[in-house]
């Protein structure tokens, strides 16, 4: 995906901190090796109609998310934003029309979409470590270890889940998605349930870490600021059908408070 | 015997105002007396027992012809061992304990497995299996003596029989119980069928079947006593049925105690597997326990 997504605007005037895809010069972090990426896959729904009984919560969606793009999809509850989410990753089906993931038809479970869901969703019986490798698979320890570093909990593969905190096991949770290298990445309102503290460390990590590995994110969100502070691209879900379809054009890392950042979550409320 | 036990109980005490505990490795001794009291105090209550018990015999408060004095008792223990049949009779219901849990816990663990991962299963087994369950099975012992004579068969059924239930409902309980959403989260992440029952449903459902195993246990032991009884040429239950013939009150107080003990060792055993295999649960982690 790289270069297809390459120009960021701003990224050259973005402060220390977080790394930057083109690598520039930050005392913290040094910039990430090319081997840190891998392709993200793109996503495509074309006229998806999904209907629980006779009620539709999507009628007939279009929605075209180039690989590697970090999409927001803003919307109220019931407004079927779970609901696209669980038909990407081929948890559920669609009543018509057709969702792709590369160039693969959903059909099933897709092993290239990975789900990082509102709770954690430790299993308490297997250490750190296992949850993160908990596919196994050749060569899962390392791989697993690799993920557990990159989250910053490298030395808690031996615990149990039960002694972390909320933030760590949502950590631990992101691990076990990026251990396989996944295309794309689900994110269901994963920082719901923490502190506002927490909650922006999550947000500079899920960035950092959309930045240097490259794939596609899409993150369901309530919460319309979280959404212009990470995504690139912001969708707004309103009784299935899409309301609102704008781009983000903010530098990176984003000071939330800025006035054309407050006037986008206004446009984007407005929609809701 | 009871008063080594005395001396046992109180010495912790002893120590404790013993003005050698002040000496500079105080804290490791008084952590030393804390665990051994902590060790000790299950046992206080049977002990207490057991001297009111002796002091009653031996001033004559009590006949033996109602209850032996407990010293009577351990020279019933004594004359036993020596002669070998009490080591006899007690492996032979062990052993009959054994296999029947071994059985009568497989089925119950297999049916509670099906019926628990498999709907189809569960409408098909599970209201017979209520129906049964609700029959008492030393109900059916005039039955099982007439199918079964009074062979080692016999026994072995009805033991089975009475601990399939407990370790099926709790089997099926818990693995109707594990989460659903670790489930899921397992399916998303790609786990084929036999890991996501390896991985997930198994060991979610493993405190349940423990509690199942457990109280399967209690039921093993009353039902090879009652079997024994009942009908047997050996193990425990012979062995009190027989001396009772002789009025040897002793020898019954005895395989009742024998009884006792074999019950809490079992007990035991499922608490250190518990405990292993439960390493994971904040319940069995460090020093919590109570709720409180």
């Amino acid at each position: 995906m790289s270069e297809a997504f390459a120009p960021r605007p701003g990224s050259a005037t973005a402060p220390a901190q977080s790394a930057d895809i083109r690598g520039t010069f930050r005392p913290a972090a040094p910039p990430p090796e090319p081997s840190l990426r891998w392709a993200g896959s793109p996503v495509r729904l074309d006229g998806v109609t999904k209907s629980f009984g006779d009620r539709p919560v999507l009628r007939r969606l279009n929605l075209d998310i180039p690989a590697g793009q970090f999409v927001a999809v803003v919307g109220r509850s019931g407004g079927g934003k779970t609901t696209l989410m669980r038909l990407v990753c081929g948890l559920d089906l669609a009543t018509s029309g057709e969702v792709f993931v590369g160039d693969t038809k959903v059909n099933g479970l897709m092993p290239q979409v990975r789900l990082l869901f509102q709770d954690p969703r430790l299993a308490p019986w297997q250490r750190v470590l296992a949850n993160v490798g908990i596919a196994r698979g050749p060569g899962w320890r390392e791989a697993a270890d690799a993920a557990l570093r990159d989250v910053g909990l490298a030395d808690r593969g031996r615990d149990w889940p039960s002694v972390l905190s909320g933030g760590q096991k949502q950590r631990v949770a992101l691990a076990r998605a990026l251990v396989s290298r996944p295309g794309v990445l689900l994110l269901d309102e994963p920082f719901g349930a923490l502190d506002a503290l927490t909650r922006s460390e999550m947000h500079r990590l899920i960035e950092r870490i959309w930045t240097e590995h490259g794939f596609t994110a899409v993150l369901i969100t309530h919460d319309v600021a979280e959404a212009v502070a990470l995504a690139d691209r912001v969708v707004v879900l309103r009784q299935g059908e899409v309301a609102l379809d704008v781009s983000v054009d903010l530098p990176r890392p984003r000071a939330s408070a800025t006035t054309e950042a407050l006037e986008l979550q206004r446009r984007i409320l407005a929609a809701v | 015997m009871s008063s080594t036990l005395t001396s046992a109980a109180a010495s912790p005490s002893a120590a404790e105002s013993h003005p050698q505990a002040r000496e500079p490795s105080v804290p490791r001794i008084t952590a030393y007396v804390r665990s051994v009291s902590r060790a000790l105090l299950p046992w206080a209550l049977p002990l207490g027992a057991l001297i009111a018990w002796q002091a009653a015999a031996s001033l004559g408060l009590l006949s033996t012809r109602v209850l032996p004095a407990p010293s009577d008792v351990a020279l019933a223990f004594w004359r036993t061992l020596k002669d070998g049949s009490l080591l006899a009779n007690i492996s032979v219901s062990t052993g009959r304990a054994l296999v029947g849990l071994a059985i009568g816990g497989a089925v119950g663990l297999a049916l509670g497995v099906l019926n628990g991962v498999w709907r189809p299963a569960e409408t098909i087994f599970d209201s017979t299996l209520q129906m049964l369950r609700n029959v008492p099975h030393l109900a059916i012992i005039p039955l099982v003596i007439l199918w079964f004579g009074i062979d080692e068969e016999a026994k072995i059924f009805l033991v089975a029989i009475g601990v399939a239930f407990p370790i099926y409902l709790n089997t099926f309980h818990g693995i109707r119980t594990v989460d659903r959403g670790l489930v899921e989260m397992a399916r998303v992440y790609g786990l084929p069928p036999g890991a996501l029952f390896l991985r997930i449903v198994l060991p979610g459902a493993l405190p349940s079947i423990l509690v199942g195993l457990r109280y399967a246990l209690g039921i093993m032991w009353l039902t090879l006593i009652v079997a024994e009884t009942i009908s047997s040429t050996s193990g425990i239950g012979y062995m009190t049925m027989n001396a009772r013939e002789f009025l040897q009150t002793d020898v019954v107080v005895l395989g009742v105690v024998a009884y006792a003990l074999l019950g809490k060792l079992a007990d035991s055993l499922t608490r250190a597997i518990e405990r292993r295999a439960l390493a994971w649960h904040p319940a069995y982690q460090g020093e919590a326990g109570g709720i409180a």
